[in-house]
């Protein structure tokens, strides 16, 4: 919403400032979002009086003036057709810059043709204020020399452009910004008065209304032998100044109360009118609007209609046929009360903006739809003349605003502030509020601030007008110091994880929760549900399934860029459905196979490096990576032959991690290989606690002073069997009494049978109470080699 | 009888001269060996009268301690001289490039842990909820009545209307969490929900998705004194230097009386500095519970009432940590990443600070 200060000044005496009234609407909750003042770019330039021009000796265009300014009697030489003696002009000092022809001017005096000329004198064109007609401008005599070119023009005029909240449809309207602001002190209301026009004769149009819930009431009257042309000066400068054009008298005098009162009207030219005018639901029928675009109105859309048909959507957009134009003599005011929702489910589906509508979907003052048929009224006739009619209201304009009872102590309740009755009392009845006082005070609202319906609401506007700055800052309660963490296990867990996985080198990114439906498909997302209504972009239209797709990509730039071999994750949501419980909280991330050159070998991520990574993830969150089960990835983005599952038990599915499938790179447009790990924090089980134990004691630990054993083992396996399997095997074989075992070599070459490997481990084994003996020894060594060779091992001989 | 000083020279001319270790034990075992010299010489002692021994036996135990010592000092000569020949032939270069680099943490996540800090040390817990709405979550508890204007003020992402099913949303602010936390538990109510947020918008100053945290607390005596105290405490908290605020009345919906807090600073150049200078930039937006808002969670608004608050935590991280375009956020550059991210060895805590 713009408007200028000197429109405000109409309806609020007040000796403020620009800034002082820029100030007091912010601490009044109207947030102005910019100030432009015309006159500041013309500050350098002031009038100034032509006392001689005479023609210049060598040349025959150019004029040699002596010019009376602010900065005493000047040489200009000026090539103006128009420069005379007597003259009054917009005159700019030297080193002055010209806005409209984006040049400064010497800062010293300049030889034109051999004559010394100091400053310019303008048009209007270079002051950026217009088109020229015949030269530099041709100011009235009137003003004085010295007076600043802006206040010449009257253009020391700041327009300030706010935020209106969608609770305060009456800050639309001038009116009202000067209400607020002088309930909050910076004046005093002076808004002209609108009285009713008394019309001569009976109102020859009638007004039917067949669409109650859309349009609950009309207003109309006619006004005879008016003479539409330009709108005078004061209110094309006014439309002007806050961005308007000006049309005819006619619609600028509609753009002016819309503006002035928030209250849009519409004028018909009646000489185009059919028959009485009925409000009704559209029949599908389309019409030619007023902004050159045609509209169909369905049978949700309130119609404006006369006998040949639809005129236009009532309260968003008015017909051409009907429109008022240079020719039109009759017209038919219209002033009608439509429904907010219908307005904005039309204006929506339709794709059409205009002040009107802006102002309907928020709601208008119910209580100043006659007022505003008056008040067109008055002004037409003011300015174009004519003879109006009597003033007829059709339907039924909704009822008042319910009156709020209001419990006084509510305010210290809610605001923690003591403010005097007298002063809530006054600030209410500033804003149009009505107060009754008692128990409970009565208080009747405003038809333009339906937004009041409770106590909070007057709370609301107690201390807005009263001042925030009167609120006591007062420190929250202390918490007891004892108390549980306040992050859950799962986010703690995941700062855990997200720290480890930095720690192997990786580096956390955070990317968009969107990807393109395409990708999302290669792994396993990309249903029809996950995807947009209304993406910001096309490759941006699906939920992810998860953010490896980012990362590659991104990885992939990086790469493209000159800086190869990305190692990202990601810890955020995946989407597998759009219920509540559809979203898992997933770490994802992916080492770009890309050879790192290095003095003590070149070194390349491998689909163990992503088994790594996940791992250290999974123990820094707490999980027992040694017993974790291996199997496949379901997931068909993963290399059969490169990838593993980390599973406790047959369903908590902690990790997948290997090489991601090559045609699905490809078809990423990612070049070369890449390994990867998806984890899913929640999967793991909340640690065991002890019922009814708060003790954070660890367990008594023994420390045996009795000697570890070490017992080395080769076994030949088949190429296929896996190492873990042989590992778990023998650690299986005595549990009590090894407590590691570690592989310390794979061989695969001669001296091992074709399609086989040696797997060389070294098993510990912990003595609990006694010294082994060669015979314990032995026994466990026997068990060992059994356990194996029922895993597929044979003892190398 | 030989001479004892000759015999004690002639040693010591040996030793003096071994230069190895093996030449000097050679040295020892002719010396004190069982068949050594000095061995022998004291086997004699036996057919010696005992006059002679009373001289003689001091005198070549004598001899075969001075003998033995300065073997022994020869010896650690000799190993000095070994271990530092041997030293010499061991070197590294020293200028080897060494170590592995680590990964960082992102500025967001980082934030958004100093953020759980300070509001855990007012005892707000942290609260989640998902990324995809309904419209009851996102607007109509939170008194956007469907229809309303203010919903054009979210530019929301609708999800594809599958069949008869709702249409869902993606969340425009995380107060959806609020309003789950307040119908699924009793107050009184302290919590913080961060989390991801998204908006059909874009541009340098806009993401369509960016990172909130929004809080609530709900009792039944906090009032709008309190939700001041709360907020300037976070901002000089967060900003690690007295702050000052300016509270300005705004409208929310899911609020009454709403308010915007604007903190002073001053732009240094591009810098931006946060606590000094003459102009107000607004953080965030917060104010009293609506009564709808808590009706619409089974809450009685004539018994509780608290507040709420919101703020861009992508947004308040560029102005503490100085990044200079939002979207370089989301984009994984490996060089941002390493720029301005945080060792992962960091943990924002109030006993060694925030970061």
């Amino acid at each position: 919403m713009k408007f200028t200060l000197s429109w405000l000044k109409e309806h609020l005496d007040t000796d403020a400032t620009i800034d002082e009234v820029v100030q007091a609407m912010t601490l009044a909750g109207l947030e102005v979002e910019g100030v432009e003042n015309p006159a500041e770019k013309l500050s350098a330039f002031s009038v100034a009086k032509v006392l001689t021009a005479e023609k210049h000796p060598d040349a025959d265009k150019l004029k040699v003036c002596t010019v009376d300014t602010r900065d005493g009697v000047k040489t200009i030489v000026c090539g103006a057709p128009n420069a005379r003696a007597d003259m009054t002009v917009a005159y700019a000092p030297m080193g002055a810059y010209i806005p409209g022809a984006d040049f400064s001017l010497d800062k010293k005096p300049r030889k034109i043709r051999g004559v010394e000329s100091s400053g310019m004198m303008c048009s209007a064109s270079e002051l950026g204020l217009g088109e020229d007609s015949d030269g530099i401008m041709d100011l009235e005599s009137s003003f004085d020399m010295g007076t600043p070119i802006a206040d010449a023009l009257e253009m020391n005029d700041p327009v300030i452009d706010f935020e209106v909240t969608p609770n305060r449809s009456d800050w639309l309207g001038v009116n009202s910004i000067a209400r607020d602001l002088a309930a909050a002190g910076l004046g005093k209301v002076i808004s002209p008065d609108v009285k009713a026009v008394t019309g001569s004769f009976p109102c020859p149009v009638d007004v039917k209304i067949d669409a109650p819930d859309a349009c609950p009431a009309f207003a109309a009257r006619v006004i005879r032998g008016v003479k539409n042309g330009p709108s005078p000066k004061w209110l094309q400068d006014k439309l002007k100044a806050i961005g308007l054009r000006p049309i005819s008298a006619l619609v600028d005098i509609t753009n002016y109360i819309t503006y002035d009162r928030a209250r849009p009207l519409h004028f018909y030219d009646l000489a185009k009118l059919s028959g009485p005018i009925t409000v009704r639901m559209g029949k599908d029928e389309e019409f030619a609007a007023l902004d050159d675009k045609s509209y169909v109105a369905s049978s949700q859309d309130c119609a404006i209609t006369d006998e040949s048909g639809i005129l236009g959507l009532g309260g968003i957009v008015g017909g051409e046929s009907t429109g008022c134009d240079e020719s039109t003599t009759d017209i038919l005011i219209e002033s009608a009360y439509f429904d907010p929702l219908t307005i904005r489910r039309t204006a929506k589906r339709l794709g059409v903006n205009s002040d009107a509508k802006y102002r309907f979907e928020r709601g208008v003052d119910t209580g100043f739809v006659v007022g505003g048929a008056e008040m067109a009224t008055q002004m037409v006739l003011d300015i174009c003349g004519g003879e109006a009619s009597e003033l007829i209201l059709t339907g039924e304009l909704p009822d008042a605003p319910a009156d709020i009872e209001f419990d006084t102590a509510l305010n210290k309740r809610l605001t923690g502030l003591d403010i005097p009755d007298d002063e809530m009392e006054s600030i209410l009845t500033s804003l149009g509020f009505g107060v009754t006082r008692g128990q409970k005070w009565n208080v009747t609202v405003p038809t333009w601030r339906r937004d009041a319906t409770e106590g909070p609401d007057l709370v609301e506007d107690i201390i807005r007008i009263a001042g925030f700055d009167r609120l006591v800052a007062t420190s929250l309660p202390r918490p007891p110091i004892h108390r549980a963490p306040t992050a859950t296990l799962s986010q703690s867990r995941t700062r855990k994880a997200r720290r480890a996985l930095a720690l192997e080198g990786l580096s956390e990114a955070i990317t968009w929760s969107f990807v393109l439906t395409e990708h999302a498909k290669l792994f396993g997302g990309g249903r029809d549900d996950l995807k947009l209504d209304n993406p910001i972009s096309s490759d941006l239209d699906c939920m992810r399934p998860t953010a490896l797709v980012h990362l590659l990509l991104a990885g992939q730039r990086n790469s493209d860029k000159g800086y190869p071999g990305a190692a990202l994750f990601e810890a955020g949501p995946a989407y597998r459905t759009t219920n509540p419980d559809g979203q898992d909280l997933t770490i994802s991330g992916m080492r770009r196979v890309e050879t790192q050159r290095n003095w003590t070998g070149d070194e390349a991520p491998n689909a163990l490096t992503a088994k790594a990574d996940a791992m250290a993830a999974l123990a820094a969150m707490g999980a027992n990576v040694d017993t974790l089960q291996l199997s496949t990835p379901t997931g068909d983005y993963w290399h059969p032959g490169r990838s593993g599952r980390l599973q406790m038990g047959p369903k908590n599915i902690l990790a997948d991690f290997g090489e991601l499938h090559p045609a699905v790179l490809k078809a990423l447009d990612v070049e070369g290989r890449v390994v990867a790990f998806e984890l899913w924090p929640e999967n793991l089980p909340a640690p065991r606690k002890k019922k009814g134990v708060v003790s954070k004691a660890k367990g008594a630990l023994t420390l045996s002073d009795l000697m570890p054993v070490h017992r080395d083992f080769a076994f030949i396996v088949p190429e296929d069997v896996k190492a873990g399997d042989i590992l778990k095997a023998a650690k299986g074989a005595d549990k009590k009494l090894i407590s590691n075992v570690s592989l310390f070599d794979v061989y695969q070459g001669q001296g091992i049978e074709d399609g086989h490997k040696s797997l060389a481990i070294d098993v510990t084994l912990t003595p609990n109470d006694k010294t082994l003996t060669e015979k314990d020894i032995e026994a466990v060594s026997a068990q060992i080699i059994s356990k194996v060779r029922g895993a597929g091992g044979v003892l190398r001989g | 009888m030989t001479d004892l000083s000759e015999v004690k020279d002639k040693f010591a001319a040996l030793v003096a001269s071994a230069g190895e270790l093996r030449a000097l034990d050679d040295i020892r075992v002719a010396a004190l060996g069982k068949k050594g010299e000095v061995s022998m010489m004291m086997r004699g002692l036996g057919k010696m009268s005992p006059d002679e021994k009373k001289v003689m036996g001091p005198a070549l135990n004598g001899l075969k301690t001075e003998i033995a010592a300065l073997i022994d000092a020869r010896k650690a000569v000799l190993e000095t001289e070994a271990l530092n020949a041997a030293l010499a032939s061991e070197t590294m270069d020293m200028s080897l490039p060494v170590g592995r680099t680590s990964g960082s943490l992102h500025p967001v996540s980082q934030v958004m842990e100093e953020m759980a800090v300070i509001f855990s040390d007012m005892g707000f817990t942290v609260a989640e909820g998902p990324d995809i709405e309904d419209d009851f979550h996102n607007f109509t508890a939170l008194n956007f009545p469907p229809g309303h204007p203010a919903r054009d003020m979210h530019d929301t992402f609708f999800m594809n209307q599958v069949g008869e099913e709702e249409q869902k949303v993606l969340r425009t602010h995380t107060s959806p969490v609020q309003i789950r936390t307040m119908i699924n538990e009793t107050p009184p109510i302290r919590i913080i929900a961060p989390g991801r947020t998204y908006r059909c918008d874009s541009d340098q100053t806009h993401t369509p998705m960016f990172h909130q945290v929004e809080g609530l607390v709900i009792d039944k005596e906090t009032h709008m004194g309190h939700l001041k105290g709360c907020l300037m405490d976070f901002v000089s908290a967060f900003f690690e230097t007295d702050v000052d605020v300016q509270f300005r009345p705004h409208h929310f919906p899911f609020t009454e009386p709403s308010a915007e807090m604007d903190v002073r600073y001053e732009r240094v150049g591009s810098e931006i500095r946060i606590g000094q200078g003459d102009d107000w930039m607004e953080i965030l937006g917060c104010g009293m519970v609506h009564p709808n808002v808590l009706r619409a969670c089974g809450i009685d608004p004539d018994v509780y009432q608290g507040f709420a608050f919101g703020m861009g935590v992508d947004r308040l991280a560029m102005l503490k940590y100085g990044m200079p375009d939002l979207r370089d956020m989301f984009a994984a550059d490996t060089r941002w990443l390493s720029h301005y991210g945080f060792s992962p060895l960091l943990q924002a805590n109030l006993a060694t600070g925030l970061s």
